[in-house]
C-alpha cells in the first residue's frame, strides 16, 4: 500500500510533465489543425539550453529566464521556417515538414553536444520531505504546482483575456477571424512561440528527474500524443487528465510488470483506445477534415 | 428491357494494340541485362556491399511509394518492417534451421500482418494518428529487439545468417537481390493503373469523393498499408540473407527516417522516384563519410533535406520530370473518337426509383431535416428546393451515405439502403455529383471518370481495361470533352469540371443521379449547356435528383417538385402547381 501511494506520487509527477508537453500539441492542433511532431524536441532543447546557461555560471533563475527566451526565438523561427511556408497545404506535407524538423533539431544537438547525457540539479537544496509513508521528492512537488498553476493561467487567458478569445477565434474560424480584424499569421505565430515555451517549461522541470539526452524528446512527445488521443483529441482538459493517467499508468506498469518495457505501456493503452474509444475520454470523434 | 449485349460498346481495339507484356517487353529486357550484369561483374567487396544495400532499400522504399505515393498514407515505421523480415530470416535460419525461403515468405507474412493489424486500428482515423501510431510501433519493435535476448539475441544482433543454396556466391546472390527488384518494380509500377492503384489515388485525392464513387475507403487504405508492410519485410529478408547479420540499431526509427527521405527525395508517387532515391542516398553519404565522424551531423541534415524537399520539390526528383513529361504527351495524345454513351438504369423496383420516408437528421438540438418523405418516379427529374438553411444539401448528404440518418429509411430501386455506407450505395445504383467541386486533382479528366466507371455492379462495362476506357470516354464525349481527355484537371475551366464530375457520375451509369447545385458557380452560357446536358440524359431515361437555386432550370428541367422549409416538407407535386403554391411563394418572399 506505501508502495502504491508512492508510486501514484511519482506517476502523477512524471504525467505533469507529459501534460504539459500534451497541451502544447493540442495548442498548435487547434490554431493550425496540425501535429507538431517536434514538440518532444522543444522540451529536449530547453533541457540542453539550461544545462549550458548553468555550466556557462549563471544562477539558476537565470538560466531558467534565459532558456525560456531561448525557446521563444526557437517557436519563432519553427514557425517561420516549417510551418508558415506550408500553410496553404494539406496536413501530409506539413506533418512531415515537422517530422524533418524533429529530426534535424535532435542530431543538431547531439552534433554539437555529444552523445553523453547531462545532468541538471533540482531547483531546490532540499531533495525532499517525509510525509507518513510516502516521500515526496521536491522536483515532482514543484513539476506539480507549475503544471496546476500554468491550468489555472491556461484557463484565465483563453477565457477571459482578449488576446486568448482572438487566438481562440483563430483557431475556429481563421477566415472570419480575419474578416474581423485579427491578424491571423500573428495568431498563429503567438500559438507556436507559447507551445514552444510550455514544451520548453516541461522539459526544463523533469531534466533533473531524467537524464537530459537527445532521447528524451522524442520519449516524452509519443508518451504526450497518446495522453491527446486518450483524453480526447484536440480538448485541453482531455490533454491533462491523459497526461496524469498515462504517467500513472506507466509508473505502476514499470514497477509491476516488467522495466524493460515501461516505454511500451503507453502504446498499448494508445491502441486499445484506438480500437475501443477513438475518440478519447472527452473528446468528440474527430475526422479529419475534408 | 433488351439484352445488355445490344448495348455494349464494341471494345476499341485502336487504343491498346499490343498486348501489355509485349508493350513492356523494353523494361524486361533492361531487367535482365542488368541481373546478368549483376550476376558476371566482379565487384570488390565495397562496391558489392552498397549495390545490395541499394538494392534491398530500393524495395523497402518502393512500399513507401505505396503508401504515401498512391494513396496519401504515412507510414513512420518502414524499418520496423523491414526488420520483422530481417529478423525472419536471421533467427529462422540461424537457431530454428529452416530454409531460407520458408523464412523469407515467413517474414513476408509476419510483415503483411503487422501491417494490416496495425492500420485497421488506426487507418479510419486521421493521418495524424497513423504518423504517431506508426512511430510508437516502431519504438516496440526496437524495444522488443533489444530486450527479448532469448528471441533476437539483444543488442549483439544475429549474425552467420545463411542464404540459399541456389545463391551461395555473392555474385549470385545479387543477381538475384536484382531480379526481386525488377520484378517488384514492375508490379507497383504498373499498380497504379490497375483498379486498386486507381482507387488509392483517389482516396489520396478526395476520400469524400472516392466514398461516394463506390470505392471503399477504409479497405483500400489497409491494402496500401499492408503492402507496404509486406515489401518492407521481403526487403529485409533480402537484406539479412545478404549481409548475414542483422542488429536492432539497424532497424531503428532513425533508419525509418532514412527511408522516408529517400522516397520523398526521388519522388514519393513512382517507384522510379523511390530507385532515383534510394541509389542517391546511399550514394551521396558514401561520397561524404566526414559526415559520419561526427554523431547526429549525418541525421541532422536528412532532417534538414526533408524541410527543404517538402517546401520546395513537393513531388521529387522523378515528380519533377514525369510532371513535364505527363504535360507535353498530353498534348501531342488525342484520345480516339468513341461510340455514344448508352446509359440503361437498372430496374429492380416498381414505378418508384427512389422511396425516402420520414427522413430525419438532428445536429444535437438543431433538427436539420425532420421528417422528410420524398419518392422520386422512375424516368423522371426530380427537384428538390428551398431557401437557405432549409435542409437540402443536408438531405442529399444524408442521401449519399456522408451522414447518418437520425430516423426513417431510404429505399433505393428496392433495396434498403438507409444504413449502407457510401460506397455501398454507390454499388447500389446512386451517383452524385458535389456543389463544391471534388474530382481527384491529380488525375487527368479520363481516369476521374474511368473511377466512377469502375463502380461495383456497372452492367454497362465490360471485362478489361479497354473496355473501362472506352466507357469513360463515351462519357467525356457525351458532356463534350472527349477532346480533352488527357489534359489535367487543373487545366479546366470551373464550369468544365463541373461537366467532367456529371461525366464521372454518369459513366457509372446509375440508377438514380443525385445533382447538388450543378448550375452553382456557372455564368449564363454554362447554364444553358448545363440546361441542354440535363435534357439529354433525361431523354436516355435516367432518373434524376436535383437541388438548385436556379429557378429556370429547375422549372424548365423537373417535373416535380419538392420543397423544403426549416428542415420540413412544405409543399410536393407537379412542378408548376407547386411553385404557385402560397406557402412556397411565403418561403421564398417572406409572408405578407
Amino acid at each position: 500500500m506505501d508502495l502504491a501511494l508512492q508510486l501514484l506520487f511519482t506517476g502523477i509527477g512524471i504525467g505533469a510533465v507529459y501534460a504539459l508537453v500534451a497541451l502544447g500539441f493540442v495548442l498548435i492542433f487547434r490554431a493550425t489543425n496540425v501535429v507538431n511532431f517536434a514538440q518532444g524536441e522543444f522540451s529536449m532543447v530547453a533541457a540542453y539550453l539550461m544545462v549550458v546557461a548553468v555550466e556557462a555560471g549563471l544562477p539558476y533563475w537565470a538560466a531558467f529566464i534565459v532558456a525560456l527566451l531561448g525557446m521563444a526565438l526557437l517557436g519563432v523561427v519553427f514557425n517561420l521556417g516549417v510551418y508558415y511556408p506550408l500553410r496553404h497545404r494539406t496536413y501530409l506535407p506539413v506533418i512531415i515538414a515537422t517530422i524533418g524538423a524533429s529530426i534535424l533539431l535532435a542530431n543538431s544537438v547531439l552534433a554539437i553536444y555529444g552523445p553523453q547525457p547531462q545532468v541538471l540539479e533540482g531547483w531546490f537544496e532540499t531533495p525532499g520531505i517525509q510525509v507518513g509513508p510516502v516521500y515526496l521528492d521536491s522536483q515532482y512537488l514543484l513539476i506539480i504546482g507549475v503544471t496546476i498553476c500554468l491550468v489555472i493561467f491556461n484557463f484565465w487567458f483563453f477565457e477571459k483575456t482578449l488576446l486568448g478569445k482572438k487566438l481562440q477565434a483563430t483557431s475556429q474560424d481563421k477566415e472570419m477571424a480575419s474578416l474581423l480584424g485579427i491578424s491571423v499569421s500573428t495568431m498563429i505565430m503567438i500559438t507556436f512561440i507559447y507551445s514552444a515555451v510550455l514544451g520548453g517549461l516541461a522539459g526544463i522541470l523533469v531534466a533533473p528527474v531524467l537524464f537530459v539526452s537527445i532521447q528524451m524528446g522524442s520519449t516524452i512527445a509519443l508518451k504526450a500524443f497518446a495522453a491527446t488521443i486518450i483524453g480526447g483529441f484536440g480538448d485541453v482538459t482531455g490533454a491533462i487528465i491523459g497526461g496524469l493517467a498515462l504517467g500513472v499508468i506507466e509508473t505502476f506498469g514499470a514497477a509491476y510488470i516488467s522495466v524493460p518495457y515501461k516505454d511500451g505501456f503507453a502504446f498499448l493503452v494508445l491502441i486499445a483506445f484506438l480500437i475501443f474509444r477513438p475518440q478519447g475520454i472527452f473528446g468528440e470523434r474527430v475526422a479529419e477534415k475534408a | 428491357m433488351s439484352a445488355p449485349s445490344d448495348n455494349m460498346p464494341i471494345p476499341a481495339q485502336a487504343i491498346h494494340s499490343k498486348p501489355l507484356l509485349v508493350r513492356h517487353l523494353p523494361y524486361f529486357i533492361g531487367a535482365a541485362i542488368l541481373v546478368v550484369l549483376a550476376a558476371n561483374m566482379n565487384f570488390d567487396g565495397y562496391v558489392h556491399n552498397i549495390l545490395l544495400q541499394a538494392t534491398t532499400f530500393a524495395i523497402a522504399v518502393f512500399g513507401l511509394s505505396v503508401v504515401l505515393g498512391l494513396c496519401g498514407q504515412i507510414n513512420l515505421a518502414q524499418a520496423a518492417f523491414f526488420g520483422l523480415g530481417a529478423y525472419a530470416v536471421g533467427i529462422g535460419t540461424t537457431d530454428l534451421q529452416v530454409s531460407f525461403w520458408l523464412c523469407l515468405i515467413g517474414g513476408c507474412v509476419i510483415s503483411l500482418l503487422a501491417g494490416a493489424l496495425l492500420g485497421a486500428s488506426t487507418l479510419r482515423l486521421g493521418g495524424h494518428y497513423l504518423a504517431m501510431v506508426t512511430i510508437s510501433f516502431q519504438q516496440i519493435v526496437t524495444l522488443v529487439m533489444i530486450n527479448a535476448i532469448w528471441l533476437t539475441h539483444g543488442p549483439d544482433g544475429v549474425s552467420n545468417i545463411r542464404r540459399p543454396d541456389l545463391f551461395q556466391s555473392s555474385q549470385s546472390y545479387l543477381a538475384f537481390c536484382v531480379a526481386m527488384l525488377a520484378i517488384v518494380g514492375y508490379l507497383v509500377w504498373h499498380l497504379s493503373d490497375t483498379k486498386l492503384g486507381r482507387a488509392m489515388r483517389a482516396v489520396r485525392d478526395n476520400e469524400l469523393a472516392a466514398g461516394v464513387n463506390g470505392i471503399d475507403v477504409f479497405r483500400t487504405k489497409i491494402y496500401a498499408f499492408a503492402l507496404c508492410a509486406l515489401l518492407g519485410g521481403l526487403a529485409g529478408g533480402l537484406f539479412a540473407g545478404g549481409f548475414a547479420y542483422v542488429s536492432p540499431d539497424q532497424f531503428s526509427f532513425a533508419e525509418s527516417i532514412v527511408f522516408l527521405t529517400m522516397s520523398l527525395l526521388g519522388g514519393v508517387a513512382s517507384p522510379i522516384g523511390s530507385a532515383i532515391g534510394t541509389g542517391l542516398l546511399i550514394l551521396i553519404p558514401e561520397w561524404l563519410r566526414f559526415l559520419k565522424s561526427v554523431p547526429g551531423l549525418y541525421l541532422a541534415i536528412y532532417g534538414l533535406f526533408v524541410i527543404l524537399i517538402i517546401r520546395f520539390m513537393p513531388d521529387g526528383i522523378w515528380g519533377f520530370v514525369a510532371d513535364a513529361f505527363t504535360r507535353w504527351r498530353a498534348k501531342i495524345k488525342t484520345p480516339p473518337a468513341s461510340a455514344a454513351l448508352q446509359l440503361k438504369p437498372a430496374t429492380v423496383g416498381g414505378d418508384i426509383v427512389l422511396e425516402v420516408t420520414g427522413l430525419s437528421k438532428y445536429f444535437g438540438g438543431l433538427k436539420a431535416v425532420d421528417g422528410v418523405d420524398i419518392a422520386v418516379k422512375r424516368g423522371g427529374v426530380h427537384a428538390l428546393i428551398g431557401p437557405n438553411g432549409s435542409g437540402k444539401t443536408t438531405t442529399l448528404n444524408v442521401l449519399s451515405g456522408l451522414y447518418v440518418a437520425t430516423a426513417g429509411k431510404i429505399v433505393l430501386d428496392g433495396t434498403d439502403i438507409t444504413h449502407m455506407p457510401p460506397h455501398q450505395r454507390t454499388a447500389s445504383g446512386l451517383g452524385r455529383t458535389f456543389q463544391n467541386i471534388r474530382l481527384f486533382r491529380s488525375m487527368t479528366a479520363l481516369e476521374n471518370v474511368e473511377i466512377g466507371a469502375e463502380r461495383p455492379g456497372n452492367t454497362m462495362v465490360g471485362k478489361g481495361d479497354d473496355a473501362l476506357t472506352e466507357r469513360a470516354m463515351e462519357a467525356l464525349t457525351f458532356v463534350g470533352l472527349g477532346s480533352r481527355a488527357n489534359e489535367l484537371i487543373s487545366s479546366f475551366s470551373y464550369g468544365h469540371q463541373r461537366l467532367i464530375e456529371i461525366a464521372r457520375a454518369l459513366a457509372s451509369n446509375p440508377t438514380l443521379l443525385l445533382l447538388d447545385e450543378p448550375a452553382a458557380g456557372l455564368n449564363s452560357t454554362e447554364k444553358l449547356e448545363l440546361h441542354e446536358l440535363l435534357k439529354r440524359i433525361a431523354a436516355q431515361g435516367l432518373t434524376i435528383l436535383i437541388i438548385d437555386h436556379d429557378m429556370t432550370l429547375v422549372s424548365e428541367a423537373a417535373q416535380h417538385i419538392t420543397v423544403l422549409n426549416f428542415g420540413r416538407r412544405i409543399a410536393d407535386g407537379e412542378s408548376m402547381a407547386v411553385l404557385r403554391h402560397p406557402d412556397v411563394v411565403s418561403a421564398y418572399l417572406g409572408s405578407e
